[in-house]
């Protein structure tokens, strides 16, 4: 079984109960690539992260060294950090900020000074309320420890950061979405192209936004150098990635493991990891990469962690979110849960996102509850279709932004893999499972 | 009370200075407004519209977007029971229905005694130890019907309130200083946003002002 002897780069510090002190935190080399970058010049640093093909941790999986080069150069320009962690099943950013929460602001502090950003803001759910403490703690504690504020450990560069809590909004984890919020909005997603935030962001000024996973791999990536990450994993996806595994196996929870060199039958069955299906059972189905993904089936367990891998394969790593549906899984059940979400989530803006994804859930409880006919199936593909023409993967978009084409994934997955429980739920007029 | 106190309209200020643009801190205000009054009320709603620089409407508007932000009175804890997916498989359903058996209420609803709001939620980041709830978003843990009717027990009668602050975020930690946003950058900002809204004004009472001669032009005068 592989389990790679790569070194754990975000999860260095977790296991220690006060990793999230400051004092633990400088005992373990904390703020020293924080120290390091303000000795490079910012094209130097960035240079780094871009050698070290870092791909960004947050769902989209774009290479953060290439999104830093896309800023454009303005007097004011801001960096935001997408602390919003809400795609069902994901979990990993919730353990950076409440286990280590300095960590995370030191990478906002070396991202900050490569691009020469002077404020910067933490954007965290608001449901985190033990994670907002955390962090807030830590930047006083930072600020007291001469690490952020004005001329930071004497290096002329000043930086403000602000940590600033979300309401509980999905949507807003959408990266424009999530500004609008910043800017005390209703979080309405922006349309695009023409404007990335990149171009035109928190009150129209260029801003760089990236994951809390993406920046706590920056500390690790300065002091190292970028070869050192790159040499790690395999083809486009370098590095060690944050995985969050839940459902059926004995040991959920997040680890942290080498990408392209360990399987996803690795993740589910090591010992150190997942421990096996619950029970001893099989593996029915599982969601790869957070509940926007298509679904794999056990044919597909031995496909390695990377994102081309499975992105070739037909669904995404996503965010990261492995979730482990065993045999005793209604999967007509699951699939309306999802469905569900997306129904209660979808901010409202586009018709087929808004009215598909109402339809859907509808049809889909029917089904599960006894009253659904055998044309719902046909009719649930061509809603689903509606929403996204073709249902290919990666999905084709009509909507501002991808919760749209993504509310398909689930219902179009269920439906492939699991005709026959459909169906058994028209014949008998119950669900099977119940 | 409804308005902010002058301790919580202190920190309201703080919080309004930290961003360049004030409508930032329109949502860490209705937080600050939950800790004070477990709710928004409309008094409160008011003041930061005053503190942010918008009208009342816009602050209702943009609070009814979010499902942490209450316009109606909530229970004193809010029990979040998640649903979704992972949970799910670990048998939320299950637990949720046992919770709206034992509280007496659908979710959504608070109790007779105003002690608990239930809620139905979706994914709370907290997966691996389901069925995942939370009390005032503080988690605590998967729980079986079982520890769930001790949590409700312990809320009554008061044995978490150590443990378990009342709404608001930030309830027990405050930024204590260090650099605020660059004051001269700010009023430079300010000033240059300020100038484009006057712009913006400038141009739609010129641009009424035609139109009302057009009309004016075509039907002959307007009415006091
Ligand atoms: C509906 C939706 C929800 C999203 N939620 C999150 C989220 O909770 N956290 C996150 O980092 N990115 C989320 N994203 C992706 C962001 O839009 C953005 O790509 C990401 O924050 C960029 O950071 P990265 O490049 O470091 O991954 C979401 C995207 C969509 C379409
Ligand atoms: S696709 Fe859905 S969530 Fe996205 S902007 Fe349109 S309506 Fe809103
Ligand atoms: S699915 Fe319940 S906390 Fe994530």
């Amino acid at each position: 079984m592989a389990v790679t002897d790569a070194p754990r780069i975000v999860t260095a510090r977790t296991a220690y109960e006060d990793s999230y002190t400051l004092e633990r935190f400088l005992a373990t080399g904390g703020y020293e690539g924080l120290r390091k970058a303000l000795s490079m010049t910012p094209e130097a640093v960035a240079a780094e992260v871009d050698a070290a093909s870092l791909l960004g941790r947050g769902g989209a999986g774009f290479p953060a060294g290439r999104k830093w080069s896309m800023l454009r150069k303005d007097p004011v320009t801001y960096l935001v950090v997408n602390g919003d962690e809400s795609e069902p099943a994901t979990f990993k950013d919730h353990l950076l900020v409440e286990r280590d929460p300095h960590q995370l602001i030191e990478g906002v502090l070396i991202a900050a000074y490569a691009l020469q950003v002077t404020q910067a803001f933490i954007y965290l759910r608001g449901e985190f309320a033990l994670g907002l403490e955390r962090v807030q703690q830590a930047l006083n504690e930072a600020y007291d420890h001469g690490a952020v504020g004005t001329d930071i450990f004497g290096s002329g560069f000043s930086v403000d950061l602000v940590v600033h809590p979300g309401a509980g909004a999905y949507i807003c984890g959408e990266e424009t979405a999530l500004l609008e919020s910043l800017e005390g909005k209703r979080g309405f997603p922006r349309i695009k192209p023409p404007f990335f935030p990149a171009v035109i962001g928190l009150y129209g000024q260029p801003t760089v936004v990236n994951n809390v996973e993406t920046m706590s791999n920056l500390p690790w990536i300065v002091l190292n150098g970028g070869q050192a990450f790159a040499g790690l994993g395999g083809g486009r996806s370098a590095g060690t990635r944050l995985f969050a595994l839940s459902g059926h196996v004995k040991r959920p929870g997040t680890y942290e493991v080498e990408m392209v060199k360990t399987t996803f039958r690795d993740l589910i069955e090591a010992p150190v990891y997942g421990g096996g299906v619950t029970g001893g059972r099989e593996v029915k189905a599982f969601i790869p990469g957070g509940v926007s993904a298509p679904w794999f089936g056990p044919q597909h367990l031995d496909l390695p962690l990377g994102q081309d891998e499975v992105g070739e394969a037909g669904s995404m790593l996503g965010s990261g979110a492995i979730t482990v549906m065993d045999s005793t899984t209604c999967m007509v059940r699951a699939a309306w849960r999802v469905t569900k979400f997306f129904a209660r989530e979808s901010c409202g803006q586009c018709t087929p996102c808004r009215e598909g994804s109402g339809w859907l859930e509808r049809i889909m409880r029917r089904i599960e509850h006894g009253g659904g006919r055998e044309e719902d199936l046909e009719l649930l593909l061509d809603a689903c279709d509606n929403i996204s023409p073709g249902l290919r993967w990666p999905p084709q978009q009509t909507t501002i932004c991808v919760l749209g084409p993504s509310i398909p994934s689930s219902i179009h997955s269920a439906i492939d893999m699991f005709r026959d429980e459909f169906l058994l739920h028209v014949k008998e007029g119950r669900c099977p499972f119940a | 009370m409804s308005r902010f106190s002058p301790e919580m309209a202190d920190r309201a200020r703080a919080l309004v200075a930290l961003y360049p643009e004030p409508r930032s801190a329109l949502i860490p205000l209705c937080h600050l407004a939950q800790e004070q009054d477990g709710w928004l009320q409309v008094d409160a709603m008011e003041e930061i519209a005053e503190l942010v620089g918008v009208t009342p409407a816009e602050v209702r508007g943009t609070a009814s977007f979010y499902d942490m932000l209450h316009t109606e009175p909530v229970g004193r804890y809010v029990v979040s029971v998640c649903t979704n997916i992972a949970c799910l498989l670990g048998g939320a359903e299950e637990l949720l229905a046992h919770a709206e058996a034992t509280l007496g209420v659908r979710a959504g609803g608070t109790t007779a005694d105003g002690v608990i709001t239930l809620e139905d939620a979706e994914c709370l980041a907290d997966c691996d130890r389901t069925p995942c709830v939370t009390v005032n978003h503080r988690y605590v843990g998967g729980l079986s019907p079982e520890a769930f009717d001790q949590l409700v027990d312990d809320l009554r009668a008061g044995r978490r309130a150590e443990e378990i602050p009342p709404h608001g975020t930030l309830v027990r930690v405050r930024r204590n200083g260090g650099l605020r946003a660059d004051p001269s950058r700010v009023a430079a900002e300010r000033a240059a946003m300020a100038e484009a809204q006057a712009a913006r004004a400038r141009e739609k009472a010129a641009r009424e002002q035609r139109e009302q001669e057009a009309q004016g032009g075509a039907g002959g005068g307007g009415g006091s």
